[in-house]
C-alpha cells in the first residue's frame, strides 16, 4: 500500500496491538473481584505520570469530573491527554499536568473559547496534534478492535489531516485515497455512569458518546458511578451493559460526579458555576483561586457536595429533562 | 415591520434552509436555535442528528451542547458518535449545518488556529470538533456566519479545519472525500450566498432588507461572484420572532 501522504504530528502514543494484549493478559484479572474503591485509592493506584489518558463523554455531559479533580490533588503530571472536552480538560490544562494534547475540540459550545487552552497552547507548553472528532472516535475504535489503524473517509484535503498523524494511502481494493487513523491505545481512561455494580459492570442511559470504544481502548480503566447496584440488576438487564468487569480497574462511587456538566435524567448542568468558571478562567489567578476553592480545597466528591450544597445539587436534579 | 436583531434574523433564514422530512445534522450555536425555530415552524418533521448520538429529538428545548441531554430528548435513536458519523459516511445525512471562524470563497472554513504558525499558534481556537465529518458526509453543508466583514470572508484561510469546494471543482473528489457533497449555502448577516455550479465559487444570491450587494462585496477579502438577479431575504415574521423569543430562547443565550 502506497502512502501518499503523511500529517506532519508527532505520535503521542505507539498504535502497537501487541504490546497491548500482552499488557492487559499480564496486569488484568479475568476474575470478577471487588474493585470497589474509594478515589484516592483508584487515582494513587492507577494513574501514573506520564500517562495517555482520556475521558469520556465531554466537559459538560457525563464526564468524569470528580476523578478529574482527584487527579490534580494527586499531582500526577506530564499526561498525554486526547480528546474533547471542556471543564475536565480546562481543570488538567490549568493545574499544568499536560504535556501533550490530541485535540479535537476544546471549548465552551455556547460560550466560545477557552481562555484556560489558549494560554496552554499560545505559550507553548503544550504540544497539539489536531484531529476531528469522527477521527478521534475511530482511533479508539481502532483500538477496541485490536488493530494498528482504521481507514476513513474524513479529513481528507485539510490542515486537519496535514497536523495530525494520520496517512493517505491508495486503497489497495479501490484505488482511491482513504484516510489512515494509527489506533489510540491509553493507559488510563475515565468514564462516569450511571450505575455500576463492584465488579466494574456498567450501565449508561442516554447516549453512549464514545464509552464503548474508549473503554476498550484503555489498558486502565476507572470508572465513576452515580449509584452502586446488586450484580443482580446488572443481570435483569444485560443488554444494558456497555462497560464489562473485565475492563475495569477500579469502581468508585461518585455521586454527582459529573457536575458542573449534566447527567442525563438525574441532574441538569450548573449553568451558573459554569457561567462563573468561565468568567475566572479569564484570568490565570482567579483560575488558580478556582481551582484552590474547588479542587485544592476538598478532600474527595464528599467535601465538594457539601461545599455546592445539596439544595443547589436537588434544584438540578429538578431541571433536569424527564423521558 | 417588527424589530428584529442581526442574529435573530440569521436564525431565521438558517431556519428557512431546513427541509421539513429531511435529516440534518446539527452543529453547535446558531444550527441549534435555527432547527429548533425549523420544527416549530414550517418543519415539524426534520429529523435532527447530534454528533454524539442524539438522532430525531423533538429540541422542545434549546440544546446547550452537542451531546447534552435535550439532544435526545424523545428522539427515535440515543447512539455513539462512530455510529453518527458512520451513518454520515454512508450518506443518510442529508443537511450539515455549521460555524466557522473564518471561511474561503470555496467554503472551506477555519476553526483550529489564527495567524500563520499552527503551534505554538497566534491563537488557538476549539479544533474542528465533528464539522470535518459533517462537511466531508453530509450531501450539502450550509454554513452560518454571525459576522460578514474580510477577517471572516478571506482569500486565504490560516487553517483549513473543514473542507468545502477545497481548490475548486474537481478537487473534493480528487482529495478522496465522497462525490455530489460540498457546500450548499453560507447565511451571513448581510445576506446569502451559494456556489456557482461551474467554478464552485461563492457566488451572492440575495441580500438582507437595506443592505446593498456593494456591502456585501466590500466586506469580503475573496471576489465573490454576484447572482443575475440577487432577491432580497424577507423579513422575519412576526411569528418566527414570537417562536423565536418565546420557545426558542427565552433565556436569551444567542439573541
Amino acid at each position: 500500500m502506497k502512502v501518499l501522504e503523511s500529517g506532519v504530528a508527532e505520535l503521542f502514543a505507539k498504535p502497537d496491538p501487541y504490546e497491548f494484549r500482552e499488557w492487559v493478559h499480564k496486569n488484568k484479572s479475568q476474575a470478577m473481584t471487588d474493585k470497589l474503591m474509594t478515589e484516592q485509592e483508584a487515582v494513587a493506584k492507577f494513574v501514573a505520570d506520564g500517562d495517555s489518558l482520556g475521558t469520556e463523554l465531554y466537559g459538560t455531559v457525563r464526564a468524569p469530573i470528580s476523578l478529574t479533580r482527584e487527579i490534580i490533588r494527586q499531582g500526577k503530571k506530564h499526561l498525554r491527554v486526547a480528546g474533547q472536552g471542556i471543564t475536565e480538560i480546562d481543570f488538567l490544562l490549568a493545574a499544568d499536568l499536560v504535556d501533550t494534547l490530541d485535540i479535537t475540540y476544546v471549548a465552551w459550545e455556547v460560550y466560545g473559547i477557552s481562555s484556560i487552552l489558549r494560554r496552554a497552547v499560545e505559550s507553548g507548553r503544550v504540544k497539539t496534534a489536531d484531529w476531528s472528532n469522527g477521527a478521534m472516535a475511530w482511533r479508539f475504535k481502532a483500538a477496541a478492535m485490536g488493530v494498528p489503524f482504521i481507514p476513513v473517509s474524513s479529513m481528507l484535503g485539510t490542515d486537519t489531516f496535514k497536523y495530525s498523524a494520520a496517512k493517505m494511502v491508495e486503497c489497495p481494493f479501490t484505488g482511491q485515497k482513504v484516510c489512515l487513523l494509527p489506533a489510540l491505545f491509553l493507559d488510563i481512561g475515565l468514564i462516569h455512569v450511571h450505575r455500576a455494580d463492584k465488579y466494574g459492570n456498567c450501565q449508561i442511559d442516554g447516549i453512549s458518546g464514545f464509552a464503548h470504544e474508549l473503554s476498550r481502548a484503555s489498558k486502565k480503566l476507572i470508572v465513576s458511578a452515580e449509584k452502586i447496584i446488586d450484580t443482580d440488576e446488572i443481570k435483569k438487564y444485560p443488554e444494558h451493559t456497555i462497560i464489562p468487569y473485565y475492563l475495569v480497574d477500579a469502581v468508585v462511587h461518585a455521586p454527582f460526579g459529573s457536575h458542573p456538566g449534566e447527567m442525563c435524567y438525574l441532574y441538569w448542568r450548573d449553568e451558573e458555576h459554569l457561567k462563573t468558571f468561565l468568567e475566572e478562567s479569564k484570568d490565570p489567578i482567579k483560575t488558580k483561586a478556582y481551582l484552590d476553592k474547588y479542587v485544592y480545597g476538598v478532600k474527595n466528591q464528599d467535601e465538594y457536595i457539601k461545599l455546592i450544597g445539596m439544595d443547589r445539587l436537588k434544584k438540578l436534579q429538578s431541571m433536569i429533562g424527564g423521558r | 415591520m417588527a424589530e428584529y436583531n442581526e442574529t435573530e434574523f440569521l436564525i431565521c433564514i438558517a431556519s428557512r434552509l431546513m427541509a421539513d422530512k429531511t435529516t440534518a445534522f446539527i452543529g453547535t450555536g446558531i444550527p441549534m436555535l435555527a432547527a429548533s425555530l425549523a420544527k416549530k415552524m414550517h418543519a415539524p418533521n426534520l429529523v435532527p442528528a447530534f454528533e454524539f448520538g442524539g438522532v430525531g429529538a423533538s429540541l422542545q428545548k434549546l440544546p446547550l451542547g452537542v451531546g447534552d441531554s435535550r439532544t435526545f430528548h424523545k428522539a427515535v435513536l440515543a447512539a455513539g458518535i462512530c455510529d453518527m458519523m458512520e451513518t454520515s459516511a454512508r450518506g443518510f445525512i442529508e443537511y450539515g449545518f455549521l460555524g466557522g471562524a473564518q471561511i474561503d470563497m470555496f467554503g472551506n472554513l477555519n476553526t483550529t488556529v489564527i495567524g500563520a504558525k499552527y503551534w505554538p499558534p497566534k491563537v488557538r481556537l476549539p479544533g474542528s470538533g465533528g464539522a470535518n465529518e459533517v462537511a466531508s458526509f453530509c450531501w450539502k453543508t450550509i454554513a452560518i456566519m454571525r459576522q460578514h466583514d474580510k477577517r471572516r470572508f478571506v482569500k486565504k484561510l490560516d487553517f483549513l479545519t473543514t473542507p468545502g469546494y477545497l481548490t475548486g471543482p474537481g478537487s473534493r473528489e480528487a482529495a478522496g472525500l465522497p462525490p455530489n457533497t460540498g457546500p450548499y449555502r453560507v447565511v451571513s448577516n448581510l445576506g446569502l450566498m451559494g456556489f456557482d455550479e461551474k467554478t464552485k465559487q461563492m457566488t451572492l444570491l440575495a441580500t438582507h432588507p437595506g443592505i446593498k450587494v456593494e456591502q456585501v462585496l466590500e466586506n469580503t477579502e475573496f471576489e465573490m461572484l454576484v447572482a443575475d438577479n440577487v432577491t432580497e431575504n424577507k423579513p422575519p415574521t412576526t411569528e418566527e420572532l414570537r417562536i423565536l423569543r418565546e420557545q426558542v430562547d427565552p433565556d436569551k443565550l444567542y439573541i
